[in-house]
Formats: C-alpha cells, structure tokens, sequence
C-alpha cells in the first residue's frame, strides 16, 4: 500500500529535460558504447603523456619494424609493434587520438558556431540575403565535400589547422540549413510574436528567444559531424594534405603505409581501425542522440 | 510539367556560376601568380615575365579576366596543363572513361547488394538479421575507405595472392582501345583471358568504392520500406491474400524505390570524392588520381579544370535525379 503511495507521488513529478534525455539516451545499447568508446579516446588523449613510457617521435633505430607483442619477435615494450623509423605504434595511436578529437572539436565549433549565425541571419532576415546565402550554401553543397577541401586546402597549403578550416567551411551548409529551417518555423509561433510586442530587440529575439528552441537537431548534426570531420581529416592526412609527418596523425600514418604492406601488417591495420572504431562511435552516439532528442520519435 | 523544370534547371545556373567563380578564383588566390609557378625554381626576368602575363591576359582587370574565363569554358577551353602542355580537357576526357567504368561497377554492387540487404531488414524489422544488416551499414558507413582499401590489398593481393594490386589490366595483354571501357575493349578483343584479367584488377577497386554508397543505400532502403510497410494498400494487399514476397516486390518496392533511387542519384558525389581516394590506392589511371596528382606537382590548370569539370558532372546529375524525382512523383512537382 505505502508502496504504490511512493510510485504515485514519483510519477506525479515531471522528469526534468535532462533527465527524460538521459532515459531516452540510456536504452539506446549501441549510443552507450559509442560514447563510452569516446570517453576512453578522450581520457587516453589527456592523459597522454602519462600513459604512455615512449614518445610519439623517438626513433628506436635497432627495432624497426618489430612485430605485435603477441607475434614472434614481438617485444613488450612496444605492444603493438613499431614503424619504419622503429616509433612504437600504441604510443603514436594515443597522441594520435588527441590529433583527431582536436580536428572534430576545432571543425564542429567552427562549422557550428559560424553555421548558426549565418543560418540565424538567413531565416531571421529573409528576402535578399536569405536568397543570396542560400544560393552560397546550394554551390558549397554541389561539391563533393573532399574534393572542395582538397581546393580550399591547395589555396591555404597543407596542414592540420588549414584542413580543419577546409572540412569546416564543407560542412557549414548543414548547419545553415537547420537553423535557417528552425528559426522560420519557430519565428511564426506565438511565444515569439509575445517576445517581440513586448519589446525584445533583434538580438534579444534571435539569440535568446529563438535559438535555445533550435538546439535539438543542431546537437545531432554536431555529434555526426564529429565523425565526418575525423573521416575526412584522416583522409586528407593519407593523401598528405592534412597533418604532416612526422606528427602521429592516424590517417597520416597510413600515407606511407602502403609500401610497408608485404612486410609489416601491423603498420597498416592499427591507424585505421583507429580511425573506423572512433567515426563508428560517433555515429552512434549521434544517432542514440537524435532518437533521445527528436520529439517525433518519442512515445 | 515545364514550369518545375524551367525552375530546377533556374536554380541550377547560379550554382554553375558560383563554382566557375571558385575556381576563377582558386588560381589567382594561390601566393605567387601563375607565371612564377610556370617557371619553377628557375626564375624569370621581368619582361619575359610581364610578355607572358599579357600573352595569358592576366595583365587585365579581374571582371575582364573572368568574362574571358566563362567565354573560354564555353568554348571548352579550360587551359593548359602545365606539366604535359596537353588541354585540361582533353586530358579529362582521356582518363575519364576507367572513372566512369570504375564508378558504375561501384554503384551496381552497391545497388544489387545494399537493395536487397535493405529490404531483408524492413521485413525482419528488429530480428537478428535486421541488427546484422544495420550494423553493417553503419560501419560500413563509418568506414576510412583509403584504409578498407588497403586491408583488402594485404588480404587478397598479399596473404591469398588472389587479385593484382595496381592497375587496369595485366602487362601481358594489348588491348585496343575502341570505346575507353577496359571491360568493353577487353571483350571486343581477339586476346584470350583480356577479360579476366580486367575483371580481376576492377574488383577490388570496386569493392571498395562501392563500401559507403552501399551502406547508404541499405540505410535509405529499410527505412523506405518501414514506411511502404504500414501503409494500407500493403494491408488490403494482404487481405486479398497474396504471398508476402509478391506483395514486398510488387506492392511495396514499387513505392519505396522512389526516394532510393534519388539517394542512388545523389551518390555520385560520394563517388567522386571516393575515387580520389581509391584511385590513388590502387593506382586506377581515372580522374581521381590525376587530380591529386596534379595538385601535387602543383599544376593549377589542371587542377582548376578537373574540379570545375567534376562539379559539372555532380550538378549535372542532381539535377536529372531532381528532375526525374519531379516526374515520378507528382506531390514534389505541384508542391512548388
């Protein structure tokens, strides 16, 4: 009896947003591991320096090309072997992982920030400038986005920063987009005329009224950009573009891989699924992310 | 029906025009102007250098140049390469053919396996196989494809020695080129196992660009279907009794193949910035590998030309696919 008293007076209390969030996102099996994944990247990442006895640069010259630990001629020193120059791999797989989650943070808050604004001004402003940044967004969108950072990245010269800023501008229309959909949508809805006939400036409307109410897809589109941004910088890193050797970049790791393919597998197998394991998280979280935070999917 | 292609093909010009522009402007952004680059390291002296500069009317006014530029593209005259003195255009469309041959054995394996993985799992909605298939295609999705490349090379070309790992066709083979596609031209000819050996280097190649379209294409086809699925002439299809896999081919696929067949359209880029990465991979001599090599050896004609050309190519074909999408489906055609 007490019993069903608790649960009555528990159910009558609204869970809060972040909590009913939280619910959603905790049933989602493959979101959970997905971000438990990026977790343990990020922790390996910061505390890189202390995990790891070698460093990502020092050349072991007498132990090039040593195997896996567990293979013949294996070493324990260097798990999961060494590269040409004799560099021990996992040590150069953790600084690495710093590399990527640097390039997705530095893309997303570009793409993200930049996108939002412009995205703000388009649905807010309408008429001209709405067509002529739409018509901006149409031409980046025609552009298969690698082969546009390839051009960007001709203009600004190699190197992580200059690929960063290249994804960055590929991936803005997204973002644009979005917010340009949502600021329309939500600019008609009664809250907003409340607002604006009670006296709230232009950007009092746009950045405090509108925007918090925009937020849920532009979440989504940021984890899923995370992965984008990862995929696309390490292949810019193996075609040389991106970050430059000798910098433990996991697609610049694999650049010169390809000669090593006869003799040393471990060299080729270890960056990359690196690089697939990490975008794969990604992924999964952004889609745990959008079926917690999309109202249409909700019970 | 004229009015909604007048206006598709309206919106497509400013997007054409943009992209001449970026790659107007690409050239002249790039530190040093074209002269210097052409003379490397050598140097030039300075009258020489200002001859050249109005030999390739770089001495003009920007507007007049690019007014130039768009005349030139129209004339198909997109310059010089600077390294082989060849037109861009003529060495676009040399390698064209083994891209084009490349991205069509890429979409049909995508097509013919990620279609039916995609139904399988719309109709076991939340089984095993439905797991297995989503699971797949979002690896598949997430998949670092210049990496996927090579471990298919260390797989098959190195451990089992099954497949070549570079090229279109063995040394061993002459085969006369008639219509550019190596398949075509291998079986045209007289040589005996031309064939077998173009299919063997394709293979891999395919395979690896056809990874990410194929998990696409999976993706969109399940949740088409989902949709088809709960519909109520699927319903009443079944009412009537008719076996489930007559009613999924004929009843369901009909209508979800409308927005997968737009997603296969749509793929075309994905293409194009995959054969960058598996052309170089598995030395395939198409466009992909031509342009990064270009960049590379820093010849900006070339470079210039070849995206200009494959964003045409990109555009080109959103556009047939918006257009088609307008004809088979009648709500997108009134609804604008």
């Amino acid at each position: 009896m007490s019993e069903m008293v608790q649960t009555a007076v528990a159910e009558s209390v609204p869970p809060g947003p972040l909590q009913e969030f939280w619910g959603y996102f905790r049933e989602n099996r493959g979101a959970l591991i997905g971000f438990s994944f990026i977790v343990a990247v990020l922790l390996a990442a910061l505390f890189a320096n202390q995990l790891t006895p070698h460093s990502p640069y020092e050349q072991y010259r007498d132990y090039i090309l040593t195997p896996p630990a567990w293979q013949d001629g294996g070493l324990w020193r260097f798990p999961l072997g060494t590269d040409e120059v004799g560099r021990d791999i996992l040590t150069r797989l953790i600084h690495g992982g710093r590399m990527s989650l640097f390039i997705g943070m530095m893309v997303v808050s570009l793409s993200l920030l930049l996108g939002t604004m412009i995205g703000l001004i388009a649905g807010y402003a309408k008429g001209m400038t709405d067509t002529l940044i739409m018509r901006a967004m149409d031409i980046i969108m025609a552009l298969p986005s690698l082969l546009l950072a390839l051009a960007i990245v001709t203009i600004l010269g190699p190197g992580l920063i200059n690929a960063a800023i290249a994804i960055a501008i590929t991936y803005l229309p997204h973002y644009v987009r979005i917010t340009r959909a949502s600021v329309i949508t939500e600019s008609s809805k009664d809250y907003v005329t409340a607002s604006r006939v009670s006296g709230a400036g232009v950007w009092r409307l746009m950045f405090i009224t509108i925007l918090p109410n925009c937020m849920a897809p532009l979440i989504v589109q940021a984890s899923l950009g995370f992965s984008n941004a990862i995929l696309d910088a390490a292949a810019l890193g193996f075609i040389g573009l991106g970050a430059q050797p000798p910098s433990p970049e996991w697609g610049s790791m694999l650049s010169g891989a390809l000669e090593f393919i006869q003799r040393a597998w471990w060299v080729v197998t270890f960056p990359g699924l690196m690089i697939l394991l990490t975008v794969l998280a990604f992924n999964l979280m952004g889609d745990g992310l959008r079926d917690a935070l999309d109202p249409k999917m909700k019970r | 029906m004229l009015n909604f292609f007048l206006k598709r093909i309206g919106v497509v010009i400013p997007t054409f025009i943009g992209v001449t522009l970026l790659t107007f402007s690409l050239i002249r952004l790039i530190p040093g102007d074209p002269v210097e680059l052409m003379a490397g390291e050598r140097g030039i002296d300075p009258a020489r250098h200002a001859q050249l500069l109005a030999e390739m009317g770089l001495d003009k006014p920007l507007l007049v140049q690019y007014w130039n530029y768009l005349v030139g593209i129209f004339h198909g005259d997109m310059g010089t390469s600077l390294v082989t003195r060849e037109p861009v255009v003529k060495e676009f469309f040399t390698l064209f053919p083994a891209t084009l041959e490349l991205g069509l054995c890429a979409i049909i394996i995508a097509v013919l396996i990620g279609l039916p993985a995609g139904i399988i799992a719309a109709v076991r909605r939340g089984k095993v196989t439905d797991y297995t298939v989503m699971g797949m295609s979002l690896t598949g999705y997430s998949m670092p494809i210049f990496w996927w490349g090579l471990l298919l090379i260390l797989l098959f070309s190195v451990r089992l020695g099954w497949t070549p790992v570079s090229g279109r066709i063995s040394e061993m083979f002459w085969v006369d080129e008639v219509t550019g596609s190596m398949l075509v031209d291998a079986f045209l000819s007289d040589e005996k196992g031309a064939l077998l050996s173009t299919l063997h280097h394709l293979i891999l190649p395919a395979i690896v660009l056809a990874t990410i379209p194929l998990a696409v294409i999976a993706r969109m086809t399940r949740s088409a279907m989902l949709e088809v699925l709960r519909e109520d002439y699927v319903l009443v299809a079944r009412a009537k009794g008719l076996a489930m896999p007559l009613v999924i081919c004929v009843h369901a696929l009909r209508n979800a193949l409308i927005p997968v067949i737009t997603v296969i359209g749509l793929q075309v880029g994905v293409l194009m910035a995959g054969a960058i990465l598996t052309e170089t991979i598995f030395s395939w001599p198409g466009i992909g590998k031509w342009l990064l090599d270009s960049i590379r050896r820093r010849d900006y004609p070339s470079v210039q030309g070849g995206i200009l050309l494959v964003s045409c190519l990109v555009i080109l074909v959103n556009l047939t696919v918006d257009l088609f999408y307008g004809v088979v489906n009648p709500r997108i055609r009134h609804n604008r």
